[in-house]
């Protein structure tokens, strides 16, 4: 009976997209007031969705409630920025739903009232982990996309110092090293991101690639990228030219830059890369970062900075580490010192009682009793109100 | 002084080692010595030996020595025994009158302390009564004729007893019937409490009769004593109760902490559980959200598992008291399992002290409430493990 209430209301949004505009604690009590001869409402749930699918427009009201992502954005934005297990329960569900919580709002309104003319802003979302700053980031993106910025997404920056099958010699710098097929897959995705800036932006120099090639000044970026994925050995130093002109250019005030690094304590912490002789690799060795480490510096204007420490792929870091100097050690906290750190804390009850009810109304939670209050409560104590635990929780029910 | 207590030292060293070795073949009666006797009073008959029905509990002792116990033995011992009491008594310093049987347990285990688990195998002084095994008196006279007129069915205490009540049970009815006839029967409805109390047990009745039964006639004693029950007549009664043993009640002997208060008036209470080898202490406060912290970190990232934290869960959700209380604990020692066990236990009897009577019942039923008595079992040698023997090749 509840579940047959909550999808009554559920369609009634659908219905009437600018009905919840104003309320969202009186939701259930509006709901009342025009519904009165159905079903009374019995205790003020939270109602799990919003119509609102617009970032712009998310206030405080939405907060709790999941907004829809149309599978086009998904795949223009979000070719490669989502965590896994999202991407699953995306392809399960056959919808992607992101929760509007507070962290997310707050960066989302910093970045409405940025003044482009000072130096970039940093922000840096932190937290414990499983607690959703992959997923406020994405809500950040996906914000900034419909605002029709240039959106720089770094999905893993743990990625790049690790696990990396072959280390080139850089053709730019012999003291560095080039990680072809991370950079090729990076830009594919960029491109795939960003098609429509690609020919507007212009290059400002001329860049030699080797005797036969070679791109003239003032051609469009896109000749850049393809050049950097149909020439594998030179893709690093393509992305590195990206990194550059787009750090140039965005000062002219064209486009919007928003730089958006997951993962950012890679940067400065330690790699497990090795060299022939079997010699460690310091991160300021590898293009890759060494050229993002230009970028997430503050020295130009027109953008934001949205960073996101992680534990869970970083490299020789302790399990209970999740404050910034922790993770991002003295040298990179020193970098990024003027930031602005946002803690994404767990669940509180309501956004658990909406999430548990996104799961119910997908049929994901099987089991009878986590339909019931008892239930609730169990699984409230068990994964704590951590978001990522409450997933991996609901996937065995 | 010294020489006192050197011989009441061998004394009882003596009584000791009698007792740790008794212990391990208890019950073997026969006759030896007393045929033995009996044939040295007879002069130059030569009579049969007897042996008589040994209660034996451990059908795999092998190749017991069948021990005569003779009556002077026997006070022997009792005397020693005194003597002995006495000796420990003065080697303790108390008073030798007042020396109870649990003031020289309490000494012995003092004086000569044991690690070995099993506590049949550690120094015992006791009463010869509870060491040497009962014993029947020789059952036949001079002339060989036996005293009791069962003698010849084998197990003569046993059919006696069964004689005994059911003669009971038929003076009854006739009493009843008696009285029914005069239409002065009163049909008593009290019905007498056996909550509490249980029958005998087979070896329980072996002990007393010091005969062997088998099963079937144990059962037919019993339901014998059943029926005399439903008699529903005071001397059937009195005759009952002495074949019931009372059940003591385990939760009356489980303490409950008092609460405690501190500065701002908030209760909370604080008890200690262990596991394994792991030892925790847990403080419960009685109004609060729900949130745990272990040795000051939240329970989340102290037990990655969710297996160890749903045994955190069990107590509360028990008692269904999730949000209500907070938790703060400090646990050392052991493994991950180990600790979230000792937690749990120090949150179960924490809690006790917030709970009505019956809900610790319950708990204790449930089984929260009792220290899980398994540890790790030693390695020995020959084994590669506790268990696990070594590969058997075959040459």
């Amino acid at each position: 009976m509840l579940k047959g209430v909550t999808g009554l209301i559920s369609r009634v949004h659908k219905l009437n997209p600018g009905f919840f505009l104003h309320t969202g604690t009186q939701a259930p009590q509006s709901i009342v007031a025009h519904l009165d001869n159905q079903v009374p409402v019995e205790s003020p749930r939270a109602v799990s969705r919003t119509s609102e699918s617009d970032p712009a427009k998310h206030r405080l009201q939405h907060e709790g409630q999941h907004y829809n992502i149309p599978f086009q954005d998904l795949k223009t934005v979000f070719p490669h920025g989502l965590p896994t297990r999202f991407v699953m329960q995306v392809k399960t569900f056959n919808e992607a739903c992101l929760m509007v919580r507070k962290p997310a709002l707050e960066l989302l309104h910093y970045l409405k009232n940025t003044n482009f003319a000072h130096p970039a802003v940093r922000y840096v979302l932190y937290g414990e982990k499983g607690t959703g700053k992959t997923l406020s980031l994405c809500h950040a993106i996906h914000f900034c996309a419909k605002q029709n910025w240039l959106i720089l997404h770094i999905p893993d920056a743990h990625r790049w110092v690790k696990n990396c099958k072959d280390l080139l010699q850089s053709t730019y710098n012999n003291q560095r090293f080039d990680q072809p097929l991370e950079a090729s897959a990076w830009l594919k995705n960029f491109k795939t991101t960003n098609e429509h800036f690609l020919s507007q932006i212009k290059v400002q120099e001329k860049y030699i690639w080797n005797k036969r090639e070679s791109t003239e000044k003032g051609s469009p970026l896109g000749d850049v990228i393809e050049q950097g994925i149909a020439r594998v050995r030179n893709a690093t130093d393509a992305v590195g030219i990206v990194l550059k002109e787009l750090k140039r250019q965005s000062s002219l005030g064209i486009f919007h830059l928003l730089v958006a690094v997951d993962g950012t304590n890679a940067l400065w912490g330690r790699t497990t890369l090795k060299r022939e002789d079997k010699s460690l690799v310091a991160p300021e060795e590898l293009a890759l970062i060494y050229n993002l480490r230009k970028m997430v510096t503050n020295d130009w204007h027109g953008g934001a900075i949205v960073l996101t420490l992680s534990q869970t792929g970083s490299l020789f870091k302790p399990r209970n580490a999740y404050l910034p100097q922790e993770l991002l050690g003295k040298e990179g906290f020193d970098v990024l010192d003027p930031f602005i750190p946002i803690l994404v804390p767990n669940y509180n009850p309501r956004e658990f009682e909406s999430c548990i009810q996104y799961y119910l109304e997908n049929n994901w939670l099987q089991h009878e009793k986590s339909q019931t209050e008892e239930g609730k409560k169990e699984l409230l104590f068990l994964s704590n109100a951590n978001p990522g635990q409450l997933e991996r929780l609901c996937s065995y029910l | 002084m010294a020489a006192p207590c050197v011989s009441c030292c061998s004394a009882v060293s003596y009584r000791l080692f009698l007792g740790g070795r008794v212990s391990l073949a208890p019950r073997q009666a026969t006759w030896k010595a007393a045929a033995a006797e009996l044939q040295r009073a007879a002069g130059s008959q030569i009579l049969r030996l007897r042996h008589t029905a040994v209660v034996t509990t451990k059908k795999n002792v092998a190749a017991s020595r069948q021990e005569t116990y003779t009556v002077d033995f026997i006070k022997k011992q009792i005397e020693e025994f005194n003597i002995g009491k006495r000796h420990l008594a003065n080697m303790m310093g108390e008073d030798p009158e007042t020396f109870t049987q649990e003031d020289i347990d309490r000494a012995i285990a003092y004086l000569l302390p044991s690690g070995l688990f099993e506590k049949r195998a550690r120094p015992i002084m006791k009463h010869p009564e509870h060491i040497f095994p009962k014993q029947r008196a020789i059952q036949w006279g001079e002339d060989g004729r036996p005293f009791h007129f069962l003698f010849y069915t084998g197990k003569q205490s046993y059919y006696s007893l069964m004689h005994e009540a059911y003669g009971k049970l038929l003076d009854i009815e006739k009493h009843q019937n008696q009285l029914r006839a005069k239409g002065l029967f009163l049909e008593k409805t009290k019905t007498k409490d056996l909550i509490g109390s249980r029958w005998l047990i087979k070896e329980e009745l072996e002990e007393m009769l010091v005969e062997k039964l088998s099963d079937q006639d144990y059962i037919h004693f019993i339901q014998l004593l059943e029926r005399l029950l439903t008699l529903q007549c005071g001397v059937a009664e009195e005759f009952v109760q002495r074949f019931r043993r009372s059940v003591t009640i385990q939760s009356k002997k489980h303490l409950i902490e008092p609460l405690q208060y501190d500065e701002q008036g908030m209760a909370f209470s604080t008890c200690e559980g262990k596991r394994k080898s792991a030892k925790a202490e847990a403080v419960v406060y009685e109004r609060g959200s729900g949130k745990i912290k272990v040795n000051g970190i939240d329970y989340l990232l102290y037990f990655p598992v969710i297996q160890d934290r749903e045994q955190l869960m069990f107590p509360f959700h028990f008692l269904d008291r999730f949000g209500k209380h907070d938790v703060d604990c400090s646990v050392s020692g052991g493994g991950r399992s180990a600790q979230a066990g000792a937690i749990r236990l120090a949150t179960a009897k924490a809690l006790c002290s917030f709970v009505t009577e019956a809900e610790v019942e319950w708990m204790r039923q449930a089984g929260l409430l009792t220290t899980d008595p398994r540890v790790r079992e030693r390695k020995k040698p020959g084994q590669e493990g506790a268990r696990r023997k070594f590969t058997w090749k075959k040459r």
